[in-house]
């Protein structure tokens, strides 16, 4: 119940924000938001469900933003093809990824997800003929009918929600069950039978092709994509979404963006000094609040009944 | 001009200032199994601390005391102040290493301002060796010497002292010298001020070669942590093979493939955690 | 609704249309708000620092007051981001409703924010960002470079000096990037019109802390000049580990104006004597204009300005022009543009005159400028030969120099097979 109750005050609160705000600049605000939400969730199928902390989800949904951005600029492909590549370019590329590190648990899976994240960022860096190097790739590739902000901040919203239910559904199905079993034990599971590598693997991949639906959507909200967008400290900031909103509920994750976001935007009106915000940030919530906001609101309310929270020492 | 011994000798010198950052990295990693993902904001802080020792007085050395020393105990207070709250819970401990190392980057920003410092080695060690038709910079030998001497002292220090008996005894079981009745406390905390020392020292050497600059700090990071891992946590000779194997593949990768000079390096390192996760020489805890 | 409401409704719609009118007007008290965006954080933090208080400088002098419109400045940190500038320049323009953008520091970010400014029309002034197409193929009117210089408008002069010091041969040592690309393709283009021959070009990547390699390889081709393109800390880095390997006073050594700048030369020690590179700007040139703001600039921030407090300081200059010659009313964009594009800056720091070519792009005089040292000991760049009225299209018609590509790593204005 009260599961249902949050998110419906949440999705309130994102339909009616365009009414209540004064300029453009806050709608994009949200719209960052409204992309960032799904990723979060995205990273939790890996992070709170199947117990796999990973270190490269910035690349994993930068590299659907470049596939999109380089087959519409460079290619002239039609933009929902392109977004379909790019989709499945993230989709790939974490199966890659889920091939080499599903076998690893715990702080190598970290460390390997990590390496395998600065391989990308260090290609996409590098190799200048295809990514721009650098400078990275640009092009306003956004169609007319959603150009106007509010449109496209609807876009996003749509996509989030039905993203964000149907990531719901997949954690409640079985599958979902036997990520998370895997997470409690993972040596009882596979003496129960379950081929744990594959789960990890369809797990990673199903966090890459939702991954890929943001990335998409972000070429589309920025027009560009630099490195910066697959580097560690994207990475580090998605990671951090998802453990400042929850590890482990799904809610969480899109709470975690919103209040990164929201600070991101509104600590620099007042300070350039946002990293340190951000460290310290951090720093506080792994000491005192390892379950998250939404992991902290359940526990507060344990009585109705809700998934227990999971905390990050469970994981390791 | 011999250009294979020129190309050798500079992936050597690079392995050298690798080894020894990363030298400090596998022991916290192999003994303590924390993950410092701050180690390379704790090179970059020594280095800019060296350099402004160095500047003050005209001495190189007192900036590499000052640096190996000022960064010795910055780790004493990460260690007691901040890991001891999530002592033994490998993710969390990462996790706050991580952002700890933000908060330090941005104290250097606030205090340094971000200009590109180099620090000044002493004359002798400036301008170049020549052997008949081949030179070579004298500070470059000097890096690849002082990363002889430090793999040449923790040696001795892990093979023939009391502490470096515990803390190889501690990477193999944990448990077991706990049990023993030694206090493992003191053992990891003194483990976790030379790892860092080993960090600032390298940051005050590599500072005079690489120079100091923001984001230093991750790229040394990344190549300790590919050096680690390669090598296998908690030994040193893993570390002083990986490191000259990153030393070389980087060097080589940079001439050979200039686009893929990272694949180079984390390729490697990605398939050895893939299937060997303890690295070449790691042993199972 | 009875009828006295009926005429309170009446005179207030009277009142709101008579005030439309009068909107000119009142626009006029409110004050000229500027963007101005630098780097605070990040990769490049102390270049950044220097942009502001380059900018700042010059209305700290020259009062904050244009045209009888207050200038309020609104400063945010583009965190040597390019996802970070644009999400600033959307608060700027959007919710600021700043009139004007100025600023950004590398070329990812002033791309980003270029090519979102084109879709709001904002005039964005980049006096640091040098991407040669953004007053070239794909400019944007409302984008101008006041007093910044097109990537590959300096390399020429220098590659033309080259020749003159009778060198023929060259190597290329360049970041792998487009501003390296294009500075690397002046230099080789007017070097091989000239005669000369480039027998190899080495790219390396940003932020490469080891050029033992590259600087290997040069030691094995012995060219009579090596030309070098470098950003940050790269160029510090480089020029220390040139003269490591001894290659200093052995081979000519000639740099982007990047590497020589205050910004690089003012940490480091001898191995920056006797560096030469092509600049709008020359701290130590002895024209009247130029030694007041380097002195007044000393005497602020206790050290020689560098390129990005130069521009930005001499970009304000030119900015207050153009809104002095608008009267202050720069909500008019396009008259606005068209005056900035009319400024003439004649003896400023810039030089005897500048004016902007068609394409938003200033002429100016180069200097060829060495790094000597100073009876007190510092290192400042010193001017040897100057350049006069040098545009981005070097002696090339505009049109016709347009047509050939971009220049590229693949394209660097040479035929590769016969050199």
């Amino acid at each position: 119940m009260r599961n249902y109750l949050i998110s419906s005050i949440l999705l309130l609160i994102a339909l009616a924000a365009p009414f209540t705000v004064s300029s453009d600049y806050q709608i994009s605000v949200m719209t960052q938001i409204a992309i960032f939400a799904p990723l979060a969730m995205a990273l939790n199928i890996l992070v709170g469900y199947a117990g796999r902390t990973s270190l490269c989800h910035g690349a994993v949904f930068g590299v659907s933003s470049y596939t999109v951005l380089y087959l519409v600029t460079v290619h002239g492909v039609s933009l929902p093809l392109a977004i379909l590549s790019g989709i499945l370019a993230s989709t790939i590329l974490a199966g890659v990824f889920g091939l080499i590190s599903m076998r690893v648990s715990g702080v190598y899976f970290l460390l390997l997800t990590l390496a395998l994240g600065m391989i990308v960022w260090g290609v996409c860096l590098r190799w200048t003929s295809v990514t721009g190097g650098e400078n990275g790739i640009r092009g306003m590739i956004r169609p007319e009918t959603v150009t106007d902000p509010t449109v496209f901040y609807y876009c996003c919203l749509a996509v989030a929600i039905t993203t964000g239910f149907v990531i719901a559904r997949v954690v409640k199905s079985p599958f979902g069950a036997s990520l998370k079993g895997i997470r409690e034990s993972e040596s009882r599971m596979r003496s129960l039978g379950y081929n744990v590598p594959l789960h990890i693997l369809i797990g990673f991949m199903l966090s890459g092709f939702f991954s890929g639906i943001g990335g998409a959507l972000h070429a589309l909200f920025n027009g560009f994509v630099s490195p910066t967008t697959v580097a560690l400290s994207q990475s580090v900031e998605l990671l951090l979404m998802v453990i400042v909103g929850g590890v482990g509920t799904m809610l969480g994750g899109a709470v975690g963006a919103a209040v990164i976001i929201f600070l991101q935007n509104y600590v620099s009106l007042y300070t350039e000094r946002w990293p340190m915000v951000l460290g310290v940030f951090f720093v506080l919530t792994v000491i005192l609040a390892p379950e998250g906001i939404i992991g902290k609101l359940r526990r507060i309310g344990r009585s109705s009944g809700g998934a227990a929270p999971t905390k990050m020492s469970e994981i390791a | 001009m011999n250009i294979i011994l020129l190309n050798l000798l500079n992936g050597l010198t690079f392995a050298a200032l690798l080894f020894i950052v990363a030298s400090g990295f596998t022991l916290v990693f192999g003994l303590m199994r924390i993950v410092n993902l701050a180690h390379g904001v704790l090179y970059l802080l020594g280095g800019y601390i060296g350099y402004t020792i160095s500047v003050y007085t005209s001495s190189y050395l007192l900036g590499l005391l000052s640096g190996a020393i000022s960064i010795a105990i910055v780790g004493a207070i990460l260690d007691r102040g901040l890991l001891e709250y999530v002592k033994g819970q490998e993710l969390r401990q990462v996790l706050l290493t991580l952002g700890a190392g933000l908060v330090l980057n941005d104290l250097i920003l606030v205090i340094w301002g971000g200009d590109t410092f180099s620090i000044r080695p002493p004359s002798t060690l400036t301008g170049v060796v020549i052997w008949g038709d081949f030179f070579y910079p004298k500070y470059r030998l000097f890096v690849l010497s002082i990363g002889v001497i430090v793999f040449i002292s923790l040696w001795f220090l892990l093979n023939y002292t009391k502490l470096g008996a515990l803390i190889r005894a501690g990477v193999d079981d944990h448990e077991m010298v706990d049990a023993m009745g030694v206090n493992i406390q003191k053992v990891f905390a003194l483990t976790f001020m030379l790892g860092s020392s080993l960090a600032g020292l390298g940051g005050v050497i590599g500072g005079a070669f690489l120079t100091l600059y923001p984001t230093a700090d991750s790229e040394i990071l990344v190549f300790s942590l590919a050096t680690v891992i390669i090598g296998g946590r908690g030994s040193l000779v893993g570390a002083a093979i990986g490191s000259i194997l990153v030393g070389l593949l980087l060097t080589y990768g940079q001439i050979a493939f200039p686009e893929l000079a990272y694949f180079v390096v984390f390729g490697p390192m990605a398939l050895i955690l893939a299937f060997r996760p303890l690295g070449l020489l790691g042993r199972k805890a | 609704m009875n009828r006295r409401d009926f005429v309170k409704t009446g005179a207030a719609l009277l009142l709101a249309s008579g005030a439309g009118s009068f909107k000119n007007v009142f626009a006029q008290d409110e004050p000229i708000r500027i963007g101005l965006m630098a780097p605070l954080t990040g990769v490049v933090a102390s270049g950044g620092r220097e942009i502001m208080d380059g900018f700042h400088l010059w209305w700290k002098e020259n009062g904050s007051e244009v045209a009888g419109r207050k200038i309020e400045i609104f400063e945010e940190d583009d965190a040597s981001n390019p996802d970070t500038a644009l999400q600033k320049a959307r608060r700027l323009i959007q919710q600021r409703k700043v009139h004007m953008l100025v600023g950004n520091l590398l070329a990812n970010t002033g791309l980003a924010v270029a090519s979102f400014v084109k879709t709001t029309g904002t005039p964005y002034f980049i006096p640091v960002i040098a991407a040669d197409d953004l007053t070239q193929r794909q400019r944007i009117p409302n984008v101008i470079r006041v007093a910044g210089y097109s990537a590959s408008q300096m390399p020429r002069p220098l590659a033309d000096y080259a020749l003159k010091q009778n060198f023929k041969t060259a190597v290329t040592i360049s970041q792998d990037y487009t501003f390296g690309h294009e500075q690397c393709g002046g230099f080789c283009q007017t070097f091989t019109e000239g005669g000369g021959k480039i027998l190899d070009q080495l790219w390396h990547p940003i932020n490469t802390a080891d050029y033992s390699p590259y600087l290997s390889k040069i030691m094995t081709i012995k060219p009579d000049v090596v030309y070098s393109v470098q950003t940050g800390a790269d160029g510090t880095r480089v020029v220390q580990q040139w003269s490591n390997f001894g290659l200093k006073g052995k081979i000519p050594f000639y740099v982007a104006q990047n590497v020589a700048d205050q910004s690089v030369i003012r940490t480091m020690g001898p191995e920056v004597e006797g560096l030469i590179s092509p600049a709008q700007f020359c701290e130590g040139r002895q024209d009247p204009a130029n030694k007041k703001f380097v002195e007044t600039y000393e005497k602020a921030f206790n050290k020689f300005p560098s390129l990005y407090a130069f521009t930005h300081y001499t970009g304000a200059m030119w900015i207050t022009e153009a809104i002095k010659k608008v009267n202050g009313n720069v909500q008019d964009t396009d008259a606005f543009l068209k005056a900035v594009r009319e400024v003439e800056l004649v003896d400023s720091p810039l030089g005897k005159k500048v004016t902007l070519d068609a394409y938003g792009n200033p002429i100016y005089d180069v200097y060829i400028r060495k790094v000597v040292k100073r009876p007190d000991g510092k290192y400042w760049n010193e001017v040897i030969t100057t350049y006069p009225s040098v545009s981005q299209f070097w002696k090339y018609d505009p049109e016709e120099y347009m047509k050939q590509p971009a220049y590229s790593r693949e394209f660097q204005g040479y035929d590769k097979t016969k050199s």
